[in-house]
């Protein structure tokens, strides 16, 4: 396996620092070296948020990414902000429950999802960043999802627990 | 040993410091270590600790001040201009040999600056912001393990020196999670000896020994000059004893880059870039910052074409990259600033400059 350098950005609130600590915390378990880095500062719900996973065989250096691998874009300012730093050949995934406008650059691998549409259909659209996390692991594999479903078994136990399987299954509620 | 936990660095610092024994805290909100009190606020109580939100990062150091000198292993918190605040403190722990650990997880300055990582407080951990002629021991960790090791080693250099010892980290630092193998905790009964280990500690005569004393005012000059006098032979001992550092491919170099704690990670991409364009640069990465590693830089091979100084400051390090360097290699400097992080690229492109190479 390569190095896997994933920016996930978007609001405040839709849960995009916990979607990559679920990556970061997946690929610990794998065995693998793994960095997390969020943005930090005036954020707030409703204001922007990104955050930084390195995943690796090898020892990572640097955990600031100058050219990713994957960007995963929450909403619009997200995507102007970060298809730029993808490598000719990247992969985009575009939550396009959000975001109407099509990315500049014409040498990306994209993946349009209607996350926000899907977790209502499971009758939750709190998942929706669960199903582009499914997403994200489906095409770039960057962890196993049997990996995270065991990150999700850790995070929700004891009366997070009758969580799990709406989670689960927002994982794989996205289809190509 | 544990197995391996991912962890913030602000959360993976607060639990070494229980771990190492620390049952006082004393501190004030700042971005970017907010993560430090609210563990401690949250943690401490649960093994009978203490931790106290002060009025002021003054009020906070005065309070680890009495709380150090009742023999208690206190740690204190701050960024930049918290830490600034503090110096008073400082220099009055050095002049009375009180042991305390100070972390600072510093950001952009001068002034409240920002809140982003930066290495600006570099002069004033190694030289000092308060009054007189004394010394922070001053170390530097690039990953979040380090930092949890270090925690346990900054109380016994601390203790076993008498003298406050400052871990220098920045805003990156504190705030990315890595996985870690936390230490065991100290057993109680080493946590115990630790006090007994103090006999200077105000504890209370109890009618059975002498008063002890501990005082930064002495109006004799002799009297003060003695006292700098014994202070310096400790610093002199722990420029002998103290100095950690790290070299990476000094021998195949023709440049070599010097950096510490998290801008040192980012050295080591910007070699691999270097590399892949045929210039072969090495690393120096000072752990102690004071005393500062200059012994390393006696291993550079002559052939060396340039030092480079890798900082998140205008060449605050490079002063002593200089003093290191002893004249034998010109020395340049690698920087941004202001809450910005250099970037491996950046690195490399400085190296080319200073080399005066297009290849």
């Amino acid at each position: 396996m390569a190095t896997h350098k994933l920016v996930i950005a978007g609001f405040g609130g839709q849960g995009v620092m916990l979607m990559g600590q679920m990556i970061a915390y997946a690929g610990m378990l794998e065995g693998k070296e793994v960095t997390w880095m969020p943005s930090y500062g005036p954020e707030m719900r409703g204001g922007t948020a990104n955050c930084s996973v390195i995943v690796s065989d090898k020892k990572i250096s640097s955990p600031i990414i100058v050219e990713a691998t994957a960007v995963a874009a929450m909403n619009l300012p997200s995507l102007i902000k970060f298809e730029k730093i993808l490598k000719p050949g990247g992969q985009l995934f575009m939550n396009t429950s959000l975001i109407k406008e099509l990315p500049t650059r014409n040498d990306l691998e994209i993946y349009q999802i209607e996350a926000n549409e899907i977790a209502v259909a499971l009758r939750n659209d709190k998942v929706s960043n669960m199903v582009i996390l499914g997403a994200i692991i489906n095409k770039t594999g960057i962890v196993k999802q049997e990996s995270i479903e065991k990150v999700m078994e850790k995070l929700f136990s004891g009366n997070k627990a009758k969580l799990l399987p709406l989670n689960k299954q927002a994982l794989t509620a996205w289809e190509a | 040993m544990s197995e391996k936990v991912l962890m913030k660095g602000n959360e993976a610092f607060a639990e070494a410091a229980i771990r190492s024994g620390c049952r006082y805290y004393f501190g004030y909100p700042i971005t970017p270590q907010n993560e430090i009190p609210e563990y401690m606020s949250r943690e401490l109580p649960k093994v009978g600790g203490s931790f106290v939100q002060a009025e002021s990062e003054l009020a906070a150091i005065s309070m680890a001040y009495g709380g150090a000198v009742a023999g208690g292993r206190v740690f204190v918190s701050s960024s930049s201009p918290g830490i600034a605040l503090m110096q008073e403190g400082f220099s009055f722990l050095c002049s009375t040999e009180i042991p305390l650990v100070i972390l600072n997880v510093s950001r952009g300055g001068p002034g409240v600056g920002g809140i982003q990582p930066g290495q600006a407080d570099y002069y004033q951990a190694t030289r000092g912001g308060g009054n007189g002629d004394y010394h922070l021991i001053v170390f530097a960790p690039s990953s979040i393990q380090e930092a949890v090791d270090m925690m346990e080693m900054a109380f016994r250099v601390a203790e076993e020196y008498r003298n406050p010892v400052m871990i220098l980290a920045d805003g990156l630092i504190g705030q990315m999670m890595e996985p870690v193998v936390l230490p065991n905790p100290i057993p109680d009964a080493v946590r115990e000896g630790i006090l007994k280990a103090k006999p200077w500690a105000l504890t209370g005569t109890k009618e059975g020994r002498p008063h002890n004393v501990v005082k930064s005012l002495y109006l004799k000059p002799e009297e003060l000059e003695n006292r700098i006098m014994e202070m310096d032979l400790k610093y002199q001992k722990a420029k002998e004893q103290l100095v950690r550092y790290e070299t990476n491919r000094l021998e195949e170099a023709e440049v070599v880059l010097v950096a510490y704690g998290s801008t040192a990670r980012i050295a080591e991409e910007a070699m691999e870039l270097l590399a892949e364009e045929g210039i072969q640069a090495g690393l120096i990465r000072p752990i102690s910052l004071w005393p500062f590693p200059y012994e390393a830089f006696d291993k550079i091979p002559e052939k060396v074409k340039a030092v480079i100084s890798v900082e998140l400051s205008r060449g605050q390090m490079m002063d002593d990259v200089k003093i290191g360097s002893k004249g034998r290699f010109p020395v340049g400097l690698s920087s941004r600033v202001g809450g910005i992080l250099i970037t491996p690229p950046e690195i490399a492109a400085d190296v080319k400059k200073v080399l005066g190479v297009e290849r």
